[in-house]
């Protein structure tokens, strides 16, 4: 009898094992994501590999570019569908939006098991918790606040990379009368709310810009200091060429390598075009952030996992999180990408010179408390109120509207969008 | 017993036709009209990000209508759609009264004229982009010929931007439209026209006051795809300028993109979407209406 | 060629004027019309270095064809590099049932409309008709929903309804068109011998479709093919059709753009419907004579 007891709690504990063998399950995962080509996808691929390395099968869902951002529709058409992708590349307010629609899954467990908070800065812990838990994985951390320069071209006319905005405006009317175009820019919106948010940044300082552009303070957006931002951005018209409406970024990082133009204000994603044409950092150009009191604007990518049924999926969510965020894969992804890793402790040894100031900026800023988020990518602000500031960033950046109707119209547009 | 059985099959006959319709209408009243009324019942929602069912009345098109972006859109529309229309539909009838005139090499100029249709925007609107480019495109080729003041800029105004999207519109459907008149051209009734050559009538004069007149229905063709092209029109512009200079070249399919993708605004997105469907039924409906109308047997 | 339409005679000596003119604006038209293939072409043959350094206009320095061996078989496209090759066979097995069934409804549809007109006839054709003006980023979510309820989401059958639900209100146009144009006497006739619907639509309105399936195949063909906001919301991974392919081939956020590569890729893209335009274009004139004349 008792060894007939004995032989059914046996039974029973290998068919509870084999029961439990799903919670097993070869972890899998579609990902959806806007990499899609070139060094971009070289990177996601480092991923895909070391995910199948540890067992997981993996689903690619590319979507790219397409009128905006296709990827946007795609995700909801899929939500809505109720057939969500298990892992989604989205950013900045986005995730905190589908997480209060309740489509994002917890990776509380995964973050504790890692430790993420001990690797991650706080301003990047708050874009990837919503409500204390982590939701998302951020991968990457580019900075936005950068000027990348020809030295050659400006050594022409006796000037350095400006350190302050007063200081840009001088070597700028310089490059002018010796024939040169100051500022390589393309008249794309995204592209001048990138150059817009630097000056709010340079001309208001942190805290300006944190009131404006983070906290949406109405005071501080109608403020004479945001007078003056567009005061400067009317300069900066006058000191890009007249072809500049369309032109893709990376044309304008090609005038700065072929010595057309000197400098332009661009996220460090242009180093990939410096480096494909085999340019050296440091000899054919330089890198400097936009003058600031120390600011440093992020723009982080990150993934979000979207609740899905299957024990098999769950599984490969927690493997992708874990290796998103895993010192090995930060550091292969960046170096492919240009960015650098967000987790603060990964070994610097293979970085260029433009990467490691960007690390340590990075860190002195997260100190100092003047890391902040990017608006016109997506971190600071999302959907209608980023749509509403890029709005009116190239509305007056492409006419004639004088400051104090930018500042009126950029009031207004705001508290439409709230 | 086989009586009522042939009265059935009877009844069955003289419906068949209505049956035979039915799949397709009933698609249609789903796909097409359903999924109207789905999206105006959600133009007066607070819809963000998701869908949401809850109504609150015309907030939405209140918000749409103070939006500076959507006037642009929207007068863009008509100015786009009114320019494209009635270029194409000159170009292609000059491009196929020419090429009726007993053309050597026909054909080929014909397909030279008609690939365009074939491409999407997604592909030719980059060239356009390029050519239209003053630095690197037309305009410093013509003046490298010598014509320095030769000005193509287009894309980069705020005012003529609208204008490039015009031009490159007119580019792709002018050829379809040629196909469209010539086809008509050659299927004219000859009797008519020999009669009115003996009476001297002049070439001009045949043209004018009999050819043309006679296709008048290829007209309902041309306007009705030429229109669908118009207010599809959404590749061109991501595809040439963008929506650019700032928005100044936005027309409203792209608005309602951005509206319900990209900045969480599903609800204003879909009362643009209200709008455009309404204009389009205006400027539409009465012109079908009169043109099916007008002759009784079609 | 109808002796009427002809302004100027070619033996007329005195209008050898003319002549040139006319062929002088018929030129300079397919160079307009020829402009864009010039440097779509003209670029997919070039190196970077050459397309960094010079006009976009300029002639290739030398035929170079290793950017469409690149487009074709080997660039990478998310993860997988495998170049356009996979995604062109997708677009394949998506567009023929795509264009068939709605052609075919489209024929039966314009044939019921036409030639057994019933009461609402024409308002039931006017409220097809309007199907053409409805943009497709309206749909997209409202198909979302409709597609997961139904349980086809995310597969090729749902993409064949897609397109063939938004083809149905242009090849209606089209066949309606046509078929007006047939003498109803034929079909008079034909009822008074016995014969029914299907027989009538089989024996004599079939043989004389021709050219009008042709108009409603290419313009179809097209259409589909070329369609990239449907295969994108509607497609995942491995499933895509070659428009979102080589979108994702060519559209990178912040990387390094090949536009000779992106040049092959959107040729090779195009090349089936270009292909169709070409050879078929002539009967695609021809259909349309008979076609959409009496409206």
């Amino acid at each position: 009898m008792k060894s007939f007891a004995k032989a059914l709690v046996s039974a029973v504990a290998l068919s509870s094992a084999i029961s439990a063998a799903p919670l097993m399950a070869e972890p899998k995962a579609e990902v959806l994501h806007y990499w899609t080509s070139g060094g971009e996808a070289k990177a996601v691929k480092a991923l895909q590999e070391a995910f199948s390395a540890r067992g997981g099968t993996w689903i690619d869902a590319p979507v790219a570019g397409g009128g905006g951002d296709a990827q946007a529709a795609v995700l909801r058409a899929r939500v809505l569908a109720g057939d969500p992708p298990a892992a989604v590349q989205i950013k900045g307010p986005n995730i905190q939006e589908w997480a209060e629609a309740g489509a994002l899954a917890d990776l509380s467990d995964v973050a504790a098991a890692q430790n993420w908070d001990s690797v991650l800065p706080e301003t990047i812990q708050a874009i990837v918790k919503y409500e204390g838990n982590y939701v998302a994985v951020p991968v990457n951390v580019h900075r936005v606040d950068w000027i990348w320069a020809n030295p050659e071209v400006l050594a022409k006319v006796g000037a350095t990379v400006p350190t302050t905005w007063d200081e840009f405006n001088e070597t700028a009317e310089k490059l002018l009368a010796a024939g040169i175009i100051p500022l390589a820019h393309g008249g794309q919106p995204w592209q001048d709310a990138t150059v817009f948010e630097t000056v709010v940044l340079g001309i208001g300082g942190v805290e300006f810009y944190r009131k404006a552009l983070v906290e949406l303070d109405m005071d501080a957006l109608g403020s004479d200091t945001m007078v003056k931002v567009f005061d400067q951005m009317r300069k900066m018209r006058g000191y890009v060429d007249p072809d500049f409406p369309g032109r893709d970024w990376n044309l304008a990082t090609a005038m700065v390598m072929r010595g057309e133009a000197a400098m332009q204000i661009m996220g460090d994603w242009a180093k990939g075009e410096f480096a494909a044409a085999g340019k050296v950092p440091g000899k054919d150009y330089t890198c400097a952030s936009t003058p600031s009191d120390n600011g440093y604007l992020l723009n982080s990518d990150s993934f979000a996992m979207f609740n899905v049924k299957g024990d098999d999926l769950v599984e490969g969510q927690n493997l992708l999180a874990e290796l998103i965020l895993g010192t090995e894969f930060q550091e292969t992804f960046n170096l492919f990408k240009g960015s650098v890793p967000a987790r603060t402790d990964v070994p610097r040894g293979e970085f260029d010179e433009c990467a490691i100031k960007s690390m340590d900026d990075m860190v002195a800023a997260a100190d100092g408390g003047t890391l902040l988020g990017s608006m016109a990518h997506e971190i600071a602000q999302a959907g209608a109120v980023r749509g509403a500031f890029i709005d009116i960033a190239t509305a007056h950046f492409n006419s004639d509207m004088s400051s104090q109707e930018a500042v009126e119209k950029l009031v207004s547009a705001i508290k439409l969008a709230q | 017993m086989s009586r009522p059985q042939l009265k059935i099959l009877d009844r069955v006959a003289r419906v068949l036709p209505q049956i035979v319709v039915a799949p397709s209408f009933a698609l249609i009243l789903f796909f097409v009209y359903g999924f109207i009324i789905w999206t105006g019942y959600i133009s007066l929602t607070k819809s963000k990000m998701l869908p949401n069912y809850n109504l609150i009345g015309f907030r939405p098109y209140e918000r749409l209508f103070q939006m500076d972006r959507w006037s642009v859109a929207l007068e863009n529309l008509f100015i786009f759609g009114f320019l494209f229309i009635v270029i194409a539909i000159v170009i292609g009838c000059l491009l196929a009264i020419l090429l009726d005139q007993k053309i050597r090499a026909e054909g080929a100029i014909r397909t030279i004229y008609l690939y365009p249709m074939a491409i999407s925007f997604i592909i030719t609107g980059t060239a356009w982009k390029w050519i239209m480019n003053p630095s690197l495109g037309l305009e410093t080729v013509v003046r490298g010929w010598g014509w320095e003041s030769f000005s193509f800029g287009w894309t980069n105004s705020e005012t003529m931007a609208v204008y490039a999207l015009v031009m490159a519109a007119v580019w792709q459907a002018s050829g379809f439209v040629m196909a469209l008149f010539l086809s008509a051209l050659r299927s004219v009734d000859q009797d008519i026209i020999k009669a009115a050559s003996l009476d001297g009538a002049s070439p001009w004069k045949i043209y004018i006051r009999i050819i043309l007149p006679s296709m008048r229905p290829v007209f309902m063709s041309a306007v009705v795809i030429l229109a669908h092209l118009a207010i599809k029109s959404f590749d061109l512009v991501v595809a040439l300028t963008g929506g650019g200079p700032g928005y100044a070249s936005t027309l409203p399919a792209n608005f309602m993109y951005e509206m319900t993708f990209r900045r969480n605004e599903i609800a204003v997105g879909a009362a643009s979407a209200m709008i455009m469907l309404a204009t389009v039924a205006a400027i539409m409906v009465p012109y079908l209406y009169s043109e099916l109308r007008g002759k009784k047997h079609g | 060629m109808a002796d009427h339409s002809t302004f100027v005679p070619a033996q007329n000596r005195s209008n050898v004027g003319l002549r040139i003119l006319l062929w002088a604006i018929l030129i300079a038209f397919a160079i307009w019309f020829l402009l864009p293939a010039y440097v779509v072409v003209g670029t997919s043959l070039k190196d970077l270095g050459e397309i960094r350094g010079g006009s976009l206009l300029a002639l290739p320095h030398e035929l170079n064809f290793t950017a469409w061996r690149h487009a074709w078989s080997e660039a990478c496209i998310g993860v997988k590099c495998t170049g356009l090759e996979p995604y062109f066979w997708n677009s394949v097995i998506m567009a023929i049932p795509s264009v068939l069934l709605s052609t075919l409804l489209g024929a039966l549809t314009g044939y019921a409309l036409t030639k057994w007109r019933f009461r609402g006839a024409n308002v039931v054709f006017a409220l097809i008709l309007f199907g053409c003006f409805v943009p497709f980023q309206v749909v997209i979510l409202p198909m979302a929903q409709t597609l997961g309820k139904i349980g086809i989401t995310n597969t090729v059958y749902g993409l064949i309804l897609v397109h063939t639900v938004y083809g149905l209100a242009f090849t209606t146009l089209f066949f309606r068109n046509y078929y007006v144009t047939i003498p109803d006497e034929l079909v008079r006739a034909a009822t008074i011998d016995g014969a029914g619907f299907f027989t009538i639509f089989r024996r004599i309105i079939l043989p004389l479709s021709p050219p009008i399936i042709v108009v409603s195949v290419i313009w179809q063909f097209t259409q589909i093919w070329n369609d990239f906001l449907f295969g994108a919301s509607f497609t995942t991974g491995g499933a895509q059709p070659i428009t979102v392919a080589m979108n994702n081939l060519v559209n990178t956020t912040t990387g390094v753009k090949q536009y000779n590569v992106d040049m092959a890729a959107a040729l090779i893209t195009a090349a089936p419907t270009l292909f169709v335009y070409i050879v078929a274009g002539r009967y695609f004139v021809r259909g349309l004579t008979a076609g959409s004349v009496k409206g």
